[in-house]
């Protein structure tokens, strides 16, 4: 049997399917967050280095995955919206941002209350920290400026330029900012130790890694189907919907 | 190119724009003595950063004039019908851009810098690194620009776009300097910010073209 795939890509066909699958991922994200954050907090033995602290990297190596990775994702589709002129995955890219966003700023925000009581100091300018606090501005700057322009067609077009501009500028200044930050040998301390984890320590994290997708994709579809709404609001088939939503 | 002669005529018609970009950049520059204290030592380790940051802003508040007035007036969307590659133009007004920003602030970061009383082969370095890593300011900055054009804001919004994407320039333009006054080679500095202006003489252009696009559909 061949699945016709292309059918999907109508925001149509999509909208249905994707409220299909939001309650399956949702519960996903719900399952594992509530395992991993148990096996994090009552079953991985306290470090004995970082003693509880340590505990925070269930949430923060998962944000921080997800930022960078959620980056290349929006930067995808918007690209393949922007070649291919398919609606659809323009509003799914614009849908990524503000998730990838959030990521960014919980690692941030988590990275600096591990710093605290390990490093004693809320921020340092670690290339690491660095790089991740710039790919907060480069969402923000794709959010903003398709926040600015009005018409649809032209936010998905010039939100996927600034986005592929980014992804092509991420290596970039990633290696920018490690080789600056060498040069100037002011961080004292890093996060470069190869930590050698116990096993359940890195289940924790695994799950809690797997819970952030299915976090992600559940919010993303679920953003996914309002922006359809809102964008196809003049056409026959959510005229249909409304009418029917109305009845019950 | 016609495009580079007709910008800079424009430019020399409307000095005062130049002056003031000129003028901001002077202005920045000398606020940081008086906001840090006037300690030389301290300055002099400063001036490198100082001296690029304010020309990355300087560079970035003339950006809405490369490509706003030639929309307004629907110059911009003749150039879209020419036949010529729009690329090309966008080039040459890049290039224009530069030359009437880009040089005055290459030539005037000395003087600043005699102000911060940096070593006569430091200012040497910090004009060559200004040199080569105006141009790129300049064609990055056209993307943002591009993409800006008959925004409401959109002048803040050009700042939130494109100083993230200046970061490496502003990185290794300091870095170059300081590495000179630290007494390590800062050929590898140089050489970077070369390797930036030819990717960005390369791939610059042609997103900024087609940025246009997207802005005058």
């Amino acid at each position: 049997m061949t699945i016709n795939w292309f059918k999907y890509s109508s925001p149509a066909s999509f909208y249905s399917l994707a409220g299909k699958m939001i309650p399956i991922f949702t519960i996903a994200a719900v399952v594992s967050l509530v395992a991993g954050l148990y096996v994090g907090f009552f079953v991985a033995p306290t470090d004995f280095q970082q003693g509880e602290a340590y505990r925070i990297i269930f949430i923060h190596v998962p944000a921080a995955w997800m930022s960078m990775f959620l980056y290349v994702v929006m930067a995808f589709w918007a690209g393949i919206g922007l070649a291919f002129n398919t609606r659809l995955s323009s509003m799914f890219a614009t849908a990524i941002a503000p998730t990838g966003a959030m990521f960014t700023f919980i690692a941030l925000w988590t990275g600096a209350l591990w710093g605290k009581p390990m490093w004693g100091t809320w921020w340092v300018w670690d290339a690491r920290l660095t790089s991740e606090l710039i790919l907060l501005f480069l969402y923000i700057g794709f959010m903003s400026l398709q926040a600015a322009i009005d018409d649809p067609r032209r936010a998905d077009k010039a939100g996927a330029i600034i986005a592929l501009v980014g992804v092509v500028n991420i290596p970039i200044i990633y290696f920018s900012v490690q080789w600056w930050n060498t040069l100037h040998q002011g961080a004292s301390v890093s996060i470069n130790q190869a930590p050698s984890m116990a096993s359940t320590m890195l289940l924790g994290m695994m799950i809690m890694v797997f819970s952030s997708w299915m976090y992600s994709i559940a919010i993303i579809l679920k953003r996914t189907r309002v922006i359809i709404i809102e964008r196809e609001s003049h056409t026959a088939w959510v005229a249909e919907l409304q009418k029917k939503e109305f009845i019950r | 190119m016609w495009i580079i002669k007709r910008d800079l005529l424009l430019a020399i018609r409307r000095q005062s724009d130049v002056l003031t970009t000129l003028f901001f950049f002077v202005i920045v520059v000398s606020l940081f003595p008086l906001s840090v204290g006037p300690e030389m030592n301290m300055l002099r380790a400063m001036a490198p950063g100082v001296v690029w940051v304010a020309a990355l802003l300087a560079s970035m508040l003339s950006l809405n004039r490369m490509f706003s007035n030639d929309y307004i007036d629907g110059t911009l969307e003749q150039m879209l019908l020419s036949p010529q590659s729009l690329s090309l133009l966008v080039l040459g007004k890049a290039f224009a851009h530069w030359l009437v920003t880009g040089i005055p602030l290459v030539i005037m970061a000395p003087i600043l810098g005699i102000q911060y009383d940096l070593p006569a082969e430091a200012l040497l370095v910090l004009t060559i690194t200004l040199l080569l890593g105006t141009p790129v300011l300049s064609l990055i900055g056209a993307i943002g620009a591009a993409l800006t054009l008959g925004l409401r804001g959109g002048s803040v919004l050009v700042s939130l776009l494109v100083l993230p994407l200046y970061i490496p320039v502003l990185i290794f333009g300091a870095g170059a300097v300081e590495a000179n006054m630290a007494g390590i080679g800062f050929d590898a500095h140089l050489s970077l910010l070369g390797a930036f202006l030819l990717a960005s003489l390369a791939l610059a252009p042609w997103a900024t073209a087609s940025s246009l696009r997207v802005s005058l559909e």
